[in-house]
């Protein structure tokens, strides 16, 4: 869908007739055409999976990371344009510290992303600056408060979530979060599920080589936001794949 | 020629004592205010909300420690707005050791936070000089020196709220009676899940002991 908003788009400051900032909008569609990635809680922890697309074969692997760590206990996944999200994950890093000199203790993960997501809403709100070109998703768990999930768009708003997904095929990887029942699963059991997913919504047409960025916090790191080790990425990888040839083989069986 | 001595500052030199149990906390305090030689105050409820579960005792020069209470409690009350539920004891007592520590050459006051929160139960911390210490229980104030070895042999892990009342108000009493600056009544304060209570005990209600 293309909407031209011939003249009230010069500026985040500019209303249209309809009551749209267009600037936002703009924004959001960076945020589309970044690869995706996904965030999903469970009984017992948060599961992120990003789909890195890999540009070049030059590229050594493992850079251009679009997980980040927040806090100890919160992890951050990205989508959009990548120094943007880094600059964000720096204030999200700051309010977090401020937050632990203050007050003594962690900073509740509803509590950061209504933090963060005011700093990125300021940027909606003048002409001398432009918005925020990603969204992210911010997972924590806490002994007490369990696991949480909130996502952040270039508006500024914050949301909670059970599983939410941002990038270009957000919405094919949303329908395949919706079938899973991820209240009753552990990490490890969602990891599998997670890998599999951005599996699934991997374009390997449009896109070709891409690396799987898997990261978890939970009862089984011991509320450490961290990346996957490599025993268990590797068998989630194995899962996916494997899920993936066996689709493929029931729709042969069909025709 | 006339010499004008300078006006003595008020002083809670005191006794103030905070004491945990399972599911909450129990605070006390004396009520002497006193300036040199002479009471300013013989009924000062040295005993300070700072939320509706978190309570300090005031120790020292009564205009820091009044000051840096109400600072505290202007924090918290935004603070927990902010974070839409009430704040926890450990972010309370951080607050105060922030003042405390920042300007600890110009303030001279010990604040002890007590009080419950929904993750920890009943929780005491101390703040002396701005360190910030989690302890079973404390006593401060001028009075504290000569109770130490009381509360050191009396205190037990586990006692019910009942006796953790009954071991403040003895402690109090035993202080004011040999600590010249702490005198008056007796204030007490239970928190616990269901809120805070507070307490006066006057001087002929107070427990006794073998010299009076």
């Amino acid at each position: 869908m293309s909407s031209i908003g011939t003249g009230y788009d010069l500026s985040a400051s500019t209303f249209s007739p309809d009551g749209r900032v267009f600037q936002v909008e703009y924004a959001m569609k960076a945020v589309e055409n970044s690869s995706t990635a996904i965030g999903i809680r469970c009984k017992d922890g948060v599961v992120f999976g990003v789909e890195k697309l890999v540009l070049s074969k030059l590229y050594e692997q493992g850079s251009n990371k679009r997980i980040f760590n927040v806090d100890r206990h919160v992890g951050m996944a990205v989508a959009g344009l990548l120094a943007d999200a880094r600059s964000l994950s720096e204030v999200a890093r700051e309010e977090a510290s401020n937050f632990r000199s203050n007050y003594g203790h962690n900073i509740p993960l509803k509590h950061l992303s209504e933090r963060v997501a005011m700093y990125v809403h300021a940027y909606t709100l003048y002409s001398a600056v432009r918005p925020f070109g990603c969204s992210f998703i911010l997972g924590s768990y806490d002994q007490d408060d369990g696991p949480q999930l909130y996502m952040v768009d270039p508006s500024g708003i914050s949301y909670g979530y059970w599983g939410c997904a941002i990038g270009k095929a957000k919405q094919a990887a949303k329908t395949e979060i919706e079938k899973l029942q991820m209240k009753d699963m552990t990490c490890r059991e969602l990891v599998k599920e997670v890998a599999k997913i951005i599996y699934i919504v991997h374009d390997e047409v449009k896109d070709k080589a891409f690396e799987l960025e898997l990261s978890w916090v939970g009862e089984v790191t011991n509320g450490k936001h961290e990346l996957v080790p490599k025993d268990v990425r590797e068998e989630a990888e194995k899962y996916a794949k494997d899920s993936l040839e066996e689709e493929d083989d029931s729709d042969e069986e069909n025709m | 020629i006339k010499y004008k001595k300078k006006k003595k500052e008020w002083q809670t030199a005191t006794t103030i004592i905070a004491v945990e149990f399972n599911g909450g906390v129990v605070l006390g305090s004396d009520s002497r205010v006193s300036a040199g030689e002479t009471v300013v105050n013989r009924v000062m409820n040295k005993l300070s909300l700072l939320h509706d579960k978190i309570y300090c005792a005031l120790s020292g020069s009564a205009a820091d420690a009044q000051t840096i209470a109400e600072m505290v409690n202007y924090q918290l009350d935004v603070h927990s707005i902010e974070i839409g539920e009430d704040p926890q004891v450990r972010s309370a007592a951080t607050l105060v050791k922030n003042i405390s520590y920042k300007y600890k050459e110009e303030l001279s006051a010990h604040l002890i936070v007590a009080g419950w929160d929904r993750r920890g139960g009943g929780q005491v911390f101390v703040t002396l000089n701005g360190l910030l210490s989690r302890q079973p229980f404390a006593v401060g104030g001028s009075g504290s020196s000569y109770v130490y070895g009381f509360v050191d042999a009396e205190y037990q892990k586990g006692m019910s709220k009942e006796d953790c009342q009954q071991f403040v108000v003895n402690t109090i009493s035993l202080a004011m009676s040999r600590d010249g600056s702490s005198g008056g009544v007796a204030y007490l304060v239970t928190i616990d899940e269901k809120g805070a209570e507070e307490k006066c005990i006057l001087g002929n209600e107070l427990p006794t002991f073998y010299d009076q």
